[in-house]
């Protein structure tokens, strides 16, 4: 009974995203303002409904409903109850009923915090969203039913693959899929504002908030994807260019590119044909990561399911979106205004620099990823591309992107001094090459690598330290974007520097040891000291008991384990792993050696600064979060779309405060500028003040920035 | 006007990519033992008759089918090789591939005599129980023989042309669509030549 209400939920959330689809568009186009009113109650029904289904299938594996095929497939009744929760996504259909319930939740939020906007344009952004969730509800109903039922019901399931039966893997894809999801948000804000042709200074303000939550979810699911890998997969890599990691890395990189790329538009009203095409490409890669994952056109490692005419649905789901919006776009870009003159040296340059070349890297890893699937098509072979070439094509082009990361927030808009730049950043860019020389020879052996590696990490921590610092001497509130960049750039030291640390100093043996045997990583001795069978709720294992001695104490014991679960005989291997903050010891057991029980094959490693990767990517999230809930992103959407000339200038006054804080909280407030600060502010009122009108005014691209 | 149709134009490729890239398998994997001698062995059979080696087939085409009692797939695959073996003159041989497996033997305390007898008696019953299409089995316990020939997963099946060369190599079930479409017209040609 639980099933087919569920089915019948999805059903009718169907329906209601059609009509959340169509009327408010229609309504947009014809000025019928009853049907554009539509969107947000269609949102909020289409937000419940899914919800219920999900409800129901969730109702399904807690009361161990077998009967239901997708259950028996994926649960037990031994599996653990936090795990049934996460078995709801252990599987494809599961997963598409996670991605259509955050669409929802996105599109409901984007409802409930869009009050203030115009209804022309919250209208159109909403039926796009009930677009996306009409071709993924569609999806789920014809190709991926999770409420099926087999009967008779068989007497128990087939249990969670135990790969995923780990608190990581609990919260690793939901977070992805909410990244990947809020993506969507932004494409709307896009779309819509290429319909209404309308690119202008408040559009790229309303996606701004959006796009860096997004980022935050998409870098955190990431990370998790990352730290869950490398625990639970028991070989010690962290990153393998899994086309399933590229699928989640590529979107990503566009939104980094998206984020910086707002700003330009934002402030200076520039790049915003660019702007607006990241933001399509940023949706566009999240579908073409799930194409990817869920057709099965590419091996991975993550090969849950493949299946072709699910394939072929998404392709052709992935054809309408994109190619509809990048048609929408070839139609209305070229008549988009240019953004305010910008000297060559000056922050939107940098800003530039950043889109390029992050754009370049994720086409660098698009066409890795998907050269196999190209060759094979030609019919010129079959071959894989590995880590080498991601490596060398990655590397190169992160190594100038961390240098102009300091530049780039030190530079002024418009145009800035070389000799002022280089005055000011002279002393951390010595101490960073100094120290970057040296820490190699600390840490271990002298590399050209190590040395690049620790002095951009340096070169990025210290000088965003720097713009701290300085920045806390002077008076004034500091806005929550100025956190926000700040945090997420430190971050990003943090994790060059762990990057750098553990792939210039790990240290790998593979051993094989008998009870009494050891294994020394100097200054680390490991002791096997037993090997036990333990017996856990659904599996069973064998145990070893690890001492690691250092200088004569031990200071640590480690239990990796081999598990064998029950209901499906598949080995697992759970490594055991003592982590500080400048290192992990790891050891992961393997087999037992042929022709003899006594002996193990073993591997251990030393693996200094992994923990800063999750340190890092932890304190990247947080700057995503502090940035998104910058006050000033809530005042100016409260004081409101302007809707006559006479409110405009009102609001002109609200707003000027505000504007204030936007200069203080993104440029280096340097004393020596303050005169240039009164001059700049004025112009950007202004345009403010333009693009205000030109939002009811006139329905052409013509908009702010051009002073 | 024309550099904002990039995108488009690209998209657009890269879509006809992926199409193109779904009717593939990225599973299928070319051998590179095509168009190679088949590597030789000598082994014993299944029944106990005299030693197998692949110069025995010399002048014929012929078949070999690596299977084992313990693989799902070739029980799959195994009526289809039945109704082809009595359908088509060619000879199958069979490839028993490490029927015994480390879990059979924890403590490896069975003799090779031992072994060969048990893996023996298991596949005559398995075969008495869904059909025998080969015209005769060898025993490959340790699978050096699997390794020669690059076996990647059970079951597979390899075409030898009548001088002892590598025509084709079919990864995981044979089904009666890759029969009729692939394996027939290629035993046809090379018995015509």
């Amino acid at each position: 009974m639980i099933a087919e209400l569920g089915q019948f939920a999805l059903i009718l959330a169907l329906i209601v995203a059609f009509i959340q689809f169509a009327l408010p568009m229609a309504g947009s186009l014809t000025k019928q303002h009853a049907w554009q009113y539509l969107g947000r109650p269609t949102a909020w029904l289409q937000c419940a409904l899914v919800a219920t289904a999900y409800a129901c299938l969730l109702t399904g594996f807690l009361s161990d409903d077998f009967s239901i095929t997708y259950v028996a497939d994926h649960s037990n009744h031994l599996l653990p109850t936090p795990y049934k929760f996460a078995a709801v996504w252990g599987g494809h259909e599961g997963s598409l009923m996670l991605w259509v319930l955050f669409l929802a939740i996105w599109t409901s939020l984007v409802a409930y915090f869009s009050k203030s906007l115009p209804i022309g344009i919250i209208s159109r952004v909403l039926s796009v969203l009930g677009f996306i969730s009409v071709g993924f509800l569609l999806f789920i109903l014809f190709t991926s039913n999770p409420f099926l039922r087999s009967l008779p019901a068989p007497l128990d399931g087939h249990d969670l693959n135990p790969l995923l039966q780990d608190p990581g893997l609990v919260i690793h894809p939901p977070m992805l899929y909410m990244g990947y999801v809020g993506m969507s948000v932004a494409f709307a804000f896009a779309i819509a504002a290429l319909i209404t042709g309308r690119l202008d200074s408040a559009w790229s303000r309303w996606s701004r908030p959006w796009t860096v939550i997004a980022w935050s979810f998409l870098t955190l699911g990431i990370g998790l994807g990352s730290w869950w890998a490398y625990y639970e997969l028991g070989w010690g890599g962290w990153w393998f260019w899994d086309p399933v990691e590229n699928a989640s890395l590529m979107p990503w990189l566009v939104s980094t590119a998206l984020i910086h790329s707002l700003m330009v538009t934002e402030k200076r009203g520039g790049f915003k044909a660019w702007t607006v095409l990241l933001a399509i490409a940023a949706f566009s890669l999240s579908l073409l990561g799930t194409f990817l994952v869920r057709s099965g056109v590419l091996t991975s490692v993550h090969a849950f399911a493949s299946d072709p005419t699910r394939g072929v649905f998404v392709l052709c789901f992935l054809a309408v979106v994109v190619g509809s919006s990048l048609t929408l776009f070839a139609w209305r870009a070229p008549q988009v205004t240019l953004g305010g003159s910008m000297g060559l040296l000056s922050r939107e340059t940098f800003l530039l620099l950043n889109s390029v070349l992050l754009s370049v890297a994720t086409a660098a890893v698009l066409l890795g990823t998907l050269y196999p699937l190209v060759i094979d098509a030609l019919n010129l072979g079959k071959l894989s591309v590995g880590p080498p070439y991601f490596n060398l094509v990655f590397a190169p082009l992160m190594v100038p992107l961390l240098f102009i990361l300091i530049p780039g927030t030190v530079a002024k808009w418009r145009s800035a001094s070389l000799p002022d730049m280089v005055n000011h950043l002279k002393w951390i860019a010595i101490f960073s090459v100094v120290l970057g020389a040296c820490l190699p020879f600390l840490l271990g052996e002298w590399s050209i690598g190590a040395f690049i590696g620790w002095t951009l990490g340096l070169w990025v921590g210290l000088g965003t330290l720097q713009h701290i610092f300085e920045r806390a001497l002077k008076p004034g509130r500091i806005g929550g974007s100025f956190w926000g960049m700040q945090f997420a750039h430190l971050g990003l030291a943090i994790v060059v520097m762990g990057v750098t640390g553990v792939k210039s100093f790990e240290v790998e043996k593979d051993v094989k040891m008998s009870v009494g045997d050891e294994v020394t990583i100097a200054p680390y001795v490991f002791k096997l000291n037993d090997i036990t069978e333990v017996t856990g709720p659904n599996y069973k294992a064998f145990q070893a008991q690890i001492d690691v001695v250092k200088s004569g104490e031990i200071i640590e014991q480690l239990k990796p384990e081999k598990r064998r679960y029950l209901s499906s005989a598949m080995p697992m291997t759970e490594a055991a792993i003592s982590t500080n903050l400048w290192r992990d010891l790891y050891v992961s057991l393997g087999d037992p050696l042929p022709g003899d029980l006594h002996q193990w094959s073993m591997r251990v490693y030393y693996k200094p600064f992994v923990p800063w990767l999750w340190v890092g990517v932890l304190i990247m999230v947080l700057g995503g979060v502090l940035a998104a809930f910058d006050r000033r992103y809530r005042r100016v959407s409260s004081s409101g779309p302007l809707q006559t000339a006479a409110q405009a200038v009102s609001s002109l006054n609200a707003q000027a405060p505000s504007l204030k804080d936007q200069f203080f909280s993104d440029q280096v407030g340097n004393s020596a500028h303050n005169l240039s600060t009164v001059q700049d502010q004025n112009p950007d009122i202004t345009s403010e003040h333009n693009s205000s009108l030109n939002e009811n005014s006139s329905p052409n691209l013509n908009s702010s920035g051009a002073h | 006007m024309k550099k904002f149709l990039i995108p488009l134009v690209l998209f657009g490729v890269l879509v006809l990519f992926l199409a193109v890239g779904l009717k593939r398998d990225p599973h299928e994997i070319p051998s590179p033992l095509i168009n190679k001698a088949a590597p030789d062995f000598s082994l014993q059979t299944l029944t106990g008759t005299a030693p197998f080696s692949p110069q025995d087939l010399k002048g014929k085409v012929w078949m070999l089918n690596v299977w084992a009692t313990w693989c799902v797939s070739c029980r799959e695959e195994h009526p289809v090789l039945v109704a082809f073996s009595k359908q088509i003159g060619v000879p199958i041989v069979g490839l028993s591939y490490k029927e015994i497996q480390p879990q059979d033997d924890p403590e490896k305390k069975l003799s090779t005599e031992a072994l060969l007898k048990l893996a023996r008696s298991r596949g005559s019953v398995w075969l008495e129980r869904h059909g025998n299409p080969y015209t005769l089995s060898v025993m490959d316990l340790d699978g050096r023989v699997g390794i020669d020939y690059g076996v990647y997963g059970v079951p597979e099946t390899y075409i030898i042309d009548k001088n002892g060369v590598i025509r084709y190599k079919q990864i995981g079930p044979v089904t009666p669509q890759t029969l009729s479409e692939t394996i027939i017209p290629i035993i046809k040609g090379l018995e015509n030549s």
